[in-house]
């Protein structure tokens, strides 16, 4: 039998829709989840969380400060795959929108970003690592989402055939 | 007695980033700084210069879980700025909404987040389906979730940042067809809910500090839309007053802004509602719950989970009545001339009162915002709470520092903290 996919799911700077729906989407497939995925960091489902190795590794969320782009490294260091999932880790927005913002705006916020040592600019995840797969939508899309894990896991595992 | 340093990084099972430090002294706790790390995302200041219609679906991006109750604030108050009444039918599909929300925000704390706690797992996915009493609890709690995101996806569009609900009215409206299917897994989850209250009604953790709370409560029911602000000593704000019982305080190791009420940390959620409303609740709920009931009014903060399971079951309950009472005609957007205005919205979100403010003018172009959130208003009352945790858990030497460390993050979990909400701001006025 094929040994179960690592799964590590991360969030950085975003409104964590993205957990939201997973954990719905979950409704209907936790069955086969249970047996097909060994959640080795998932901070929203449990409380002892690894950083070892993931067959599949999900970010969502926009990098918004130096730690966030150290991690994402480290996660790209230990991902087989690496999948953007949601608007603020594929394209950096709406988390963020102080990008964009005119000089005033900008200078209103400084002792803010200052205080707290955040980036200068907010960066999507594929402006510091690789990505495999994105899954954009704010939220993504649940059929979506499916899907392109499903041809993960065929990849992954090809001898594991999906209900 | 030496002197103990608590740091708790990341708090698992909550929503979004927070930390935790604890200074004991000589058996006393000296400090405690419940800090939420998430970095500011500026919805407020983003929303300036942006077209009042565009609002709702802006502030809803605050959070992911939270987000139709963001959505139903922004509309409120939106609605409130440029002088728009809703229709009754309109009135009944918000309503539901916050019902979808509440049921599905609520079944995902109490399943996913705390229940394995309660039975010593380390994820809700690690029940033993080989377990009679684990199996069912698994399918109960997926079932309840489901049955809350169909509520939501009938009426709102998605459970997660609704599509359906703007200023003004709905853009579609739920089918008969649709109507009954929902209904069906409503009934269908029901006893799940009973189940869910007796277990935390007999659950063995207990916390009691005497603390203030309180919430939105409507005129006529028990719900999250309208009403008067009242708190547990007896007074009432209106909508209009805002935040002006409030007093905002500086934590600057925190990236959210906290609260207190007269000088006193205090609670909001669904402790406070029970606390407050529990009498308005539907009668079938307080038939069904009446020994849960009993338990209140309570300062217990591990009823809040209690609290929680009530109303799952009041939001089933009013839903199905809501559903099956009602037809829904497509009704057209009502729409007002645009004004210079402030506009107030007051919702009571799963984790308690959010308040959003809009200033726009007479274009339609919004000039300033504030945005209040429940986590922040609870930020105060948490570090109380871990407080007094902490200094009778460091009396028994029998007490490692793993299981203090365990205890403060159950503590933190029964709030429901949301620290996506906590992290969105632009104006904290530290010196």
């Amino acid at each position: 039998m094929d040994s179960k996919i690592k799964i590590g799911w991360f969030s950085f700077s975003c409104c964590e829709d993205n957990t939201i729906v997973m954990t719905e989407v979950m409704n209907d497939h936790w069955q086969e989840w249970k047996k097909l995925f060994d959640f080795r960091h998932a901070r929203v489902l449990k409380a002892n969380n690894v950083m070892d190795e993931f067959d599949i590794a999900f970010i969502e969320g926009a990098l918004a400060g130096p730690e966030h782009v150290e991690k994402a490294k480290q996660i790209r260091s230990l991902a087989k795959k690496l999948v953007a999932v949601g608007s603020c880790a594929v394209v950096g927005l709406p988390a963020g929108q102080r990008n964009a913002f005119t000089e005033e705006q900008k200078a209103s916020i400084d002792y803010l970003v200052t205080r707290f040592g955040a980036l200068p600019e907010v960066k999507k995840v594929s402006d510091v690592v690789k990505v495999d797969v994105e899954i954009p939508g704010c939220p993504m899309d649940p059929k979506v989402f499916l899907d392109k894990v499903n041809a993960l896991v065929t990849e992954l595992r090809p001898t594991i055939t999906e209900d | 007695m030496h002197r103990i340093d608590i740091r708790l990084n990341q708090i698992c099972k909550v929503e979004g980033g927070a930390s935790m430090d604890v200074v004991v002294d000589d058996g006393k706790v000296k400090d405690v700084k419940f800090a939420i790390v998430e970095y500011k995302r500026f919805f407020t200041e983003a929303m300036k210069g942006k077209n009042i219609a565009a609002i709702p679906a802006h502030l809803s991006r605050i959070c992911g879980t939270c987000s139709n109750a963001h959505v139903m604030a922004a509309i409120e108050a939106c609605e409130d700025a440029i002088g728009i009444e809703p229709t009754e039918q309109t009135r009944i599909l918000r309503r539901l909404t916050m019902h979808g929300l509440v049921s599905r925000d609520h079944a995902l704390h109490l399943y996913l987040f705390v229940m394995p706690d309660l039975y010593g797992k380390d994820a809700f996915l690690d029940f033993d389906e080989d377990d009679s009493e684990q199996h069912q609890l698994l399918h109960d709690g997926f079932d309840i979730k489901s049955a809350g995101n169909e509520l939501s996806m009938l009426v709102a569009g998605r459970s997660v940042h609704a599509t359906f609900p703007v200023i003004g009215g709905f853009l579609q409206f739920p089918s008969p067809e649709k109507v009954r299917e929902v209904v069906g897994a409503l009934q269908a989850a029901r006893p799940a809910v009973l189940r869910l209250i007796e277990i935390f009604r007999k659950a063995p953790w207990h916390l009691d500090r005497q603390t203030k709370f309180m919430a939105l409560v409507p005129d006529d029911s028990f719900g999250y839309i309208g009403g008067k602000i009242i708190s547990s000593i007896g007074e009432s704000y209106e909508r209009k007053d805002f935040r002006s019982h409030l007093e905002h305080v500086a934590l600057p190791y925190s990236q959210a802004s906290a609260y207190t009420y007269k000088g006193e940390s205090y609670l909001v959620g669904a402790l406070a509602r029970i606390n407050l409303a529990k009498d308005k609740l539907h009668p079938k709920t307080r038939e069904s719950a009446a020994e849960a009931l009993k338990l209140f009014p309570s300062t217990d903060i591990y009823h809040n989970n209690l609290a929680q399971a009530i109303e799952i079951l009041h939001s089933f309950d009013e839903s199905i009545d809501l559903l099956t009472q009602n037809g829904f005609k497509p009704e057209p957007i009502i729409k007002a001339p645009m004004r210079g205005a402030v506009g107030m919205g007051v919702i009571e979100a799963p984790r308690g009162t959010l308040y959003h403010k809009v200033v726009m003018d007479d274009k339609g172009i919004v000039t300033d915002g504030e945005v209040i959130v429940p986590t922040g208003q609870n930020q105060v009352n948490i570090e109380r709470d871990v407080g007094v945790l902490v200094e009778e858990l460091v009396k028994d030497p029998a007490n490692t520092k793993e299981k203090i460390n365990f205890e403060i993050e159950k503590l933190i979990r029964a709030y429901d903290p949301c620290m996506s909400c906590g992290a969105h701001f632009l104006k904290v006025n530290w010196k």
